[in-house]
């Protein structure tokens, strides 16, 4: 007997399925050098969408050597690179409409930069500034923008990805003609959000890119002590949702598996999966130190997989850009990031007020009595809390 | 104004909730054709279609967070949590998500347009797993509110307020009182204010302040006390968060005592909670501490569910203890 979940087919033996049953190829178009795999099918893609997605490279290759730099010497807290990865986050977010939502992990920000967060806006949030649109209250990298339609960063992995699903029902429902897409690394995958999430887009229907960055390690876990399986592209089978794996330091493959991902989603209404093969190059984050779980050797043999320099070659082979440009490129944003920092972190703390803000729509009676007893503490103590003590 | 029980009551308000807001979405398990195991929303689905009532998989944290992702881009989520029992695999969501996502984005995102519905509360033989009152888990989360109704009426008119209300609630519903519950109860649109506690019977001797199920706990033991000559001012307090701390202490600065009753466990409860901020605002009042008649520290004993519940004779005793201190 089965249910009508399953197809009808019988047999009279013993026969267990194991995690090669599953043929999973890895979709590449771009060799090493740069030129297309003969046969590849490329994206859609012009000189303007290259362009971009090569700039916001090196913008936030630029950013993220910096910010490293200023994390070192005490300018800032804490700080996550997407080293390595760029090819996987801007070959996707460029393969969507501007409009789309993204509920990102947090090692996203190049996607967050593609659709036009601004450098001083960077500064204001890693500086916990009063500019920063999160009122400084997440630690550094914790974007969020109604405006660009980035859900703002929440620590607790894999939670972002039941909620990807309701904000896609959500545009379903509401008849609008965007998709959302939702980030996650291989580890977050474990977490039962991951499940919850990802069944239930398959089985309400709900257009959503599942987007795994599978880049090898979870802090200092590699995926041979995360999952025994066939990755991650092999449950997205499972819950009955189209899927596909792509070399996800190959810029060109990403988009086109993105883009077609995405025409899918709309024209189904239907949740696709994409698991990236990739590396994360840096540090989980500047609290962690690599050399403690993996060696340098393997780190050098990424580092020749470098994503950026690939799709680089590929857009010198067009002419659509030469070394000059790109050097004067990265110089420039140096200096813009630079200058940035130095005027984010001479920007004052938000007011004391605004802790007990946006708790509720608006300030409780409860809430109200502690700030004013608050405030006539930190007055009589203003030593003591040099950050508000000057405006109260 | 009609005849109904509560849940007839609770089916009311989501029907107008939903006819009178077209993004409005309810879901949860075995809520969309079945209409809900306790039928809550009962012919939503051949009303509304499938699109916006519907049966979601069995996963509690899938449902709270599909609920702030609907939220978080502007749809009305009621989501129901099919007992308060279940509801621990969501904790995540609601605790770190929905309670935090207006805070955390600086007001960018918010999920204000959700409610958790679920029903809690013993008294059904239940046992453990069919009978618990986890609203202080929650009430110590800020950005959420709490809200729990003692009957028909007031459930339409507080789930009607929480539904509209720009904040995420956790809306506990009675389910010993689902169809014990009965009264008249207006067909029409109607809202009961969150965080506003109602004296619902005034007295001169001592405060007596519980909500949902207990309500009629406590007016029981009032009318025991009564028969003794001892006047109970009775407060159903309704949103425990926010809570109203207001109509509370004046009705204890009037009594000078103070009872607060509820089915939780005592240690951890929100009756703690109560007694502290009370003691801080009437200390110079009160003629005797305050008392606390609650559930034991115990999970919640199936044979013994009699013995374990805070009722009306453990209550009546404590009035008179507390009256001749």
């Amino acid at each position: 007997m089965s249910n009508a979940s399953t197809n009808q087919e019988t047999v009279h033996k013993v026969s267990f399925l194991n995690k090669d049953s599953l043929h999973i190829p890895i979709l590449r178009i771009l060799q090493a050098d740069g030129t297309p795999h003969e046969g590849a099918v490329l994206p859609h893609i012009d000189e303007a969408l290259a362009k971009r997605i090569y700039d916001t490279c090196v913008f936030t290759r630029v950013l993220d050597e910096r910010m490293l730099g200023a994390q070192r010497q005490g300018r800032i807290s804490f700080y996550m690179t997407c080293t390595g990865e760029e090819a996987a986050i801007v070959g996707s977010v460029a393969a969507l409409d501007d409009k789309d939502v993204i509920l990102a992990q947090y090692r996203e920000h190049a996607a967050l930069r593609y659709r036009g967060f601004t450098t001083e806006q960077f500064m204001n949030q890693m500086f916990s500034n009063e500019k920063d649109l999160g009122k400084g209250r997440q630690m550094p990298i914790h974007y969020g923008t109604a405006a660009l339609h980035y859900q703002t960063i929440s620590s607790p992995l894999g939670t972002q990805i039941p909620q990807a699903t309701g904000v896609g029902y959500s545009l379903k429902m509401k008849g609008e003609r965007n998709v959302a897409i939702c980030y996650f690394g291989e580890g977050a995958a474990s977490e039962g959000d991951f499940h919850a999430g990802l069944n239930m887009a398959a089985v309400l229907k709900a257009p959503v890119i599942f987007f795994c960055r599978n880049n090898g390690y979870a802090i200092s876990t590699p995926t041979a002590e995360q999952f025994a399986g066939n990755g991650i592209a092999s449950r997205g089978v499972g819950y009955g949702m189209h899927t596909i794996r792509v070399d996800g330091n190959d810029m060109l493959a990403v988009l086109a598996a993105t883009q077609q991902a995405r025409a899918y989603a709309l024209e189904h209404n239907a949740p696709v999966l994409i698991e990236a093969m990739t590396y994360r190059l840096g540090a989980h984050s500047t609290s962690d130190d690599p050399s403690g779980y993996r060696s340098k050797d393997e780190e050098a043999k990424w580092r020749e997989h470098d994503p950026v320099k690939r799709f680089k070659l590929w857009l010198i082979n067009k002419g659509w850009l030469n070394v000059a440009d790109d050097d004067a490129l990265t110089e420039r944003y140096r200096e813009e990031v630079l200058a940035a920092v130095k005027v984010a972190e001479k920007v004052p703390a938000p007011r004391l007020d605004e802790i007990i803000e946006d708790v509720y729509d608006v300030p409780t009676d409860a809430l109200k009595k502690q700030l004013e007893s608050l405030k006539a503490h930190v007055a009589k103590y203003p030593q003591a809390y040099p950050k508000t003590s000057g405006r109260l | 104004m009609a005849e109904m029980n509560m849940l007839q009551a609770i089916n009311s308000a989501l029907r107008i909730a939903m006819e009178k807001d077209p993004s409005m979405l309810v879901f949860g398990e075995d809520v969309g054709h079945f209409g809900g195991v306790f039928r809550a929303t009962s012919g939503l689905q051949d009303t509304f279609g499938k699109g916006r009532c519907f049966n979601t998989p069995l996963t509690e944290q899938g449902i709270a967070g599909f609920a702030n992702g609907l939220a978080s881009n502007g749809t009305t989520a009621v989501a129901e949590i099919q007992f308060a029992d279940y509801i621990f695999p969501a904790f995540d969501q609601i605790v770190n998500e929905s309670a935090k996502f207006r805070y955390r984005s600086g007001n960018e995102f918010d999920v204000g347009g959700l409610v958790y519905r679920t029903p809690y509360g013993g008294g059904i033989n239940g046992g453990h797993y069919h009978s618990q009152s986890p609203e202080a888990y929650f009430t110590q989360t800020p950005g959420l509110k709490v809200v729990v109704p003692r009957n028909a009426y007031q459930a339409k008119g507080l789930l009607l307020a929480a539904i509209r209300d720009k904040n995420p609630v956790v809306f506990f519903e009675p389910k010993r009182l689902y169809r014990a519950s009965v009264g008249e109860v207006p067909e029409g649109d109607y809202e009961l204010p969150l965080g506003k506690a109602e004296v619902v019977r005034e007295g001169k001797h001592i405060t007596l302040v519980a909500w949902g199920a207990q309500m009629e706990i406590i007016e029981k033991a009032a009318d025991m006390a009564e028969k003794e000559g001892i006047s109970c001012e009775i407060i159903d307090l309704r949103t425990l968060a926010p809570w109203d701390v207001g109509t509370v202490a004046e009705s204890v600065k009037k009594t000078g005592r103070l009872l607060v009753n509820h089915e939780a466990p005592l240690t951890g409860g929100f009756a703690g909670e109560i007694a502290a901020t009370i003691q801080e605002e009437c200390f110079l009042y009160l003629e005797s501490p305050i008392a606390r008649v609650c559930g034991l520290d115990t999970p919640y004993p199936l044979i013994h569910e009699k013995e374990y519940m805070p009722d009306a004779l453990k209550t009546f005793e404590a009035i008179k203890a507390s009256v001749n201190f």
